[in-house]
């Protein structure tokens, strides 16, 4: 488990990068939210890795729930002029 | 071409300072002062077995009151700068697509579920990770998912502001009644520590933390709440 963790906590935070650069590169920007909201769910497991719980509940519930679904209900409202 | 010369330098002064900050880094073995001192005294002083909790709420305390504090500014100034024009908004009936199936059912579902789990979480704060203000942000999170459904629903600005103010007057008032009561602003042992792990302990941290979930919670639904009744003009 003591071996396992730095190896997991290094994917994690390559995971983190990598998507952060799809949420800048990516044109469609649902997917782009999605990415966003990817990055700080990864963050909150990391956070978790690093013994701090509290924490990762709150960039959990606000970081990668709220915000992204605040995205996506602003999203729907600019879109919803435009009739596509 | 200036600009993009001012990001890499910009960029690779950030690098610098993050390799600094990595080659000199090492970790602690033991605890400073400050935080053995939180260690050893929580449990058995404020009768808290999350130990973070027994920082927030009450060895730091006051720190907490001003977060609350920023967080109700700032959903005031979003309720004020939203609600101008709102008047003319209220009549105009917004055309939106049927929201689907399976965000309708599904939210009948989750809502109750999550509103549930939000409490769950402030209530056992001082016993379990989280607390107000990550219970506060899940039950926000259930009334954007109900906005999410049904954007035309309306919520009742009156209650949201009642539970506001009520859970803040409340959390003072506690706070207030510990320097006459207890050992000095927002003291928790104003009510019996009980017996460490149990529900109804560690004095009155379970019931300000309740408070201040519900203020949290009724901060960011005014946000949301206000966000999704504007009228884009």
């Amino acid at each position: 488990m003591i071996e396992l963790m730095p190896a997991l906590t290094l994917l994690f935070a390559a995971a983190m990068i990598g998507s952060a650069f799809v949420a800048i590169k990516v044109k469609q920007i649902s997917i782009a939210i999605l990415a966003a909201g990817l990055v700080s769910l990864l963050a909150s497991v990391m956070f978790l890795f690093f013994a701090a719980p509290d924490v990762a509940m709150t960039e959990a519930a606000i970081g990668s729930g709220l915000t992204t679904f605040l995205f996506f209900f602003v999203l729907g409202r600019v879109r919803g002029d435009k009739h596509d | 071409m200036i600009k993009r010369a001012l990001v890499l330098l910009f960029l690779f002064a950030l690098g610098t300072l993050f390799v600094e900050l990595l080659l000199t880094y090492t970790p602690d073995t033991q605890l400073n002062q400050t935080g053995r001192y939180y260690a050893e005294h929580s449990a058995q002083d404020l009768g808290t077995v999350n130990i973070t909790t027994a920082i927030i709420v009450t060895y730091r305390g006051l720190d907490t009151l001003g977060e609350v504090t920023v967080l109700f500014l700032t959903a005031a100034i979003v309720g004020v700068l939203l609600s101008r024009g709102d008047h003319k908004g209220k009549s105009l009936q917004r055309k939106l697509p049927q929201s689907g199936e399976l965000l309708t059912t599904g939210s009948y579902l989750l809502v109750p579920l999550i509103l549930l789990l939000g409490a769950y979480v402030f209530i056992n704060g001082h016993l379990t990770p989280g607390g107000g203000f990550q219970g506060g942000a899940i039950i926000a999170s259930a009334i954007l998912l109900m906005l999410l459904t049904d954007p035309l629903r309306h919520f009742s600005h009156s209650i949201i502001a009642a539970v506001e103010s009520i859970s803040g007057l409340f959390f003072i008032g506690l706070g207030v009644l510990g320097i006459f009561y207890a050992g000095g602003f927002l003291d928790n042992r104003l009510l019996p520590l009980g017996e460490l792990g149990s529900l109804f302990s560690a004095g009155v941290i379970p019931i300000i933390y309740s408070f201040i979930g519900l203020k949290v919670g009724a901060e960011f639904s005014s946000m949301l709440v206000n966000l999704s009744e504007t009228e884009d003009t």
